[in-house]
């Protein structure tokens, strides 16, 4: 009964939602809608459990003094506080939650963001070492289209002699998309492809029971 | 005297210039049909413009009512082309007139025309999706027969995932955690729900090598199913007792809260191996960089090809977009998953074919035109609107 239930809302949905897809008449339409309202409602519903996790969590590591217990306080005077001011006063412009939104969580959230610049540099650092015939490939590909994708790759392209003149003035940054639209795009392409088909398969096996370790356990 | 003439000319030729110029754009060909593609209780109403610059200020479209009279149904800009009519009966003719306005007057007016809507079993700009589908499921349930049967079916060694029992026992042996992170999105995402499933693999290893495993999650749902699924992979492997609910534990909905909180877990407890599969946006390289410098061996996984990128240069093993869905059928070497699995490759090669043939008639139809006959079938084929 526990693994019977689960796989006949998994078929029952999941065939609604392939059959809305191809059939446009009724009822179908209606029960796609259905099952998506379903799906808002319960993950709706679903937010206590994680606030009632995060509560639970961080009170038994400060009242069991649980390795770092000291970041458990900031997480739950910080939840409250934003709890507290938006039930109080509301979400809407000039309350303190709004303030405290945009004057913290924003900033915040803006500041982690920004830390991708410099990952970038780190990353792209090792990415771009010339260790083999891909890797400088790589390298030379990337270096091409940083350079036309600001105007200084132009310009130095420009400052050869007859380069302005020819037929291809702004050969850097034509690369640079050549680059982009063409292998670039079909390799991203291929990967969209490919996950498509993950996708599709990967549904039919759940909807067919023939994956069920999402339902919990292995097999 | 000439410059008088001149200039007694230069308004007449501004006047002829200025009604050339403002030629009247004409509304035409006034067509009235079912909307197509739907449940129905819609008609589309369409016309054409003639050339021109001086738009009408607005185009009424007026319906038939009960009582024969005509009522307003939609006022489009005088720049539009069609309106679509809706909440209508199925199956009853309705009759239709367009008045073009100018200058607050009715300049013209089109129709009657009519029409009678209807709703259709098959929504003809995806039989070629249907096509497609059929022929993948087909693919894939002969397989999964083959597997039943136990013929022998050769999958290509992922090294990502060959690589999940060294990353668990690598963690196991340093006495440290084992750190999964399924992405940012909810339960309705296939990536969050094949993460679930290699959730559970990993869950299987940590249960018996006796690793911890840590799960922080971004959303409600998926921290239930987490736990559920985490649960029940230590019963499975007769480890109940190692199991810790608190372990997996919701952090924030928000993206940039999720990855500094995700990456405080990283720097506090160095976990030993990182598992980051599922969809992720731009924490990615946040993630991958952090776990990296706190020296744990990284899985990865997703089937964004935006952040693929970043998790090549910084994780050890990347599971690129279609080995994140073929991890489950991988490491269970279930007969009947490997038969999906070995269903779905052999439907991605026959596509490939399809894609081979279609771009070679495509560029041999600009020298011999039945090619193009041949490239337009397949381009009908995989349109999916």
């Amino acid at each position: 009964m526990r693994l019977y239930v689960p796989l006949a809302i998994t078929f029952v949905a999941g065939m609604i939602m392939i059959l809305q897809f191809f059939i446009p008449h009724q009822p179908f339409p209606m029960l796609g809608d259905g099952v998506q309202d379903w799906y808002v409602i319960v993950a709706s519903s679903a937010i206590f459990l994680g606030i009632l996790n995060l509560l639970r969590v961080h009170v038994k590591k400060i009242r069991l003094r649980k390795r770092h217990w000291q970041y458990s306080p900031v997480t739950i005077v910080g939840f409250l506080t934003m709890f507290v001011s938006g039930v109080a006063w509301g979400v809407t412009e000039e309350t303190p939650f709004y303030y405290l939104f945009n004057q913290m969580v924003v900033p915040m959230g803006a500041t982690m963001f920004s830390l991708l610049a410099f990952f970038v540099a780190s990353a792209a650092f090792r990415a771009f070492r010339a260790s083999n015939w891909r890797a400088t490939l790589l390298l030379a590909s990337a270096f091409l289209v940083m350079l036309g994708r600001v105007p200084i790759g132009d310009i130095i392209w420009r400052w050869i002699p007859g380069a302005a003149e020819s037929s291809h003035p702004y050969l850097v940054s034509e690369i640079a998309e050549w680059i982009m639209q063409f292998p670039n795009m079909a390799g991203q392409r291929a990967i969209l492809i490919g996950a498509a088909m993950g996708v599709v398969a990967t549904s039919l096996r759940m909807i067919f029971g023939i994956e069920r370790s999402y339902l919990g356990g292995a097999d | 005297m000439k410059t008088r003439t001149f200039s007694a000319m230069v308004p007449a030729v501004l006047l002829i210039a200025a009604a050339v110029a403002a030629q009247p754009v004409r509304v035409e060909n006034l067509e009235a049909q079912d909307s197509p593609n739907d449940a129905g209780g819609a008609v589309e109403l369409r016309w054409s413009l003639s050339d021109g610059t001086d738009f009408p200020d607005s185009i009424t479209v007026l319906r038939e009512s009960p009582d024969g009279g005509m009522e307003v149904v939609g006022t489009k800009p005088g720049v539009s082309t069609g309106d679509v009519d809706t909440g209508l009966e199925n199956g009853r003719e309705y009759s239709y007139l367009v008045r073009v306005h100018r200058g607050g007057e009715v300049a013209a007016e089109l129709g009657p025309v009519s029409a009678v809507p209807a709703a259709q079993w098959l929504h003809t700009e995806r039989w070629g999706m249907l096509v497609i589908l059929i022929i993948l499921a087909g693919f894939i349930l002969y397989f999964i027969e083959q597997g039943k049967k136990g013929r022998e079916l050769y999958i290509r060694e992922i090294a990502g995932l060959t690589a999940v029992d060294d990353a668990v026992g690598r963690a196991t042996e340093m006495g440290r955690p084992v750190l999964y992170v399924p992405g940012i999105m909810d339960m309705d995402n296939i990536q969050t729900i094949a993460s679930m499933v290699i959730l559970g693999r990993v869950a299987a290893r940590t249960a018996k090598f006796g690793s911890p495993l840590l799960v922080p999650v971004s959303k409600s749902v998926v921290l239930s199913v987490s736990q559920e699924v985490v649960k029940e992979s230590y019963l499975e492997a007769g480890r109940p007792d190692a199991y810790q609910s608190d372990n997996i534990f919701y952090l924030t909905d928000d993206q940039f809260g999720y990855a500094a909180g995700v990456d405080g877990i990283m720097v506090r407890e160095r976990p030993a191996a990182i598992f980051l599969l599922g969809t992720f946006y731009a924490e990615s390289l946040i993630l991958a960089e952090t776990g990296r410098s706190v020296g744990a061996i990284q899985i990865a996984g997703t089937a964004m090809p935006s952040q693929l990128p970043f998790f090549i240069a910084a994780c050890d093993y990347t599971l690129i977009g279609e080995e994140l869905f073929a991890a489950s059928a991988y490491l269970s070497r279930e007969p009947k998953l490997l038969g999906s699995l070995k269903g779905q490759d052999v439907a991605k090669l026959f596509f490939i074919a399809v894609i081979i043939v279609g771009v070679l008639a495509f560029t041999l139809g600009d020298f011999w035109e039945p090619a193009n006959e041949v490239a337009d079938f397949i381009r009908l084929l995989t349109h999916v609107e």
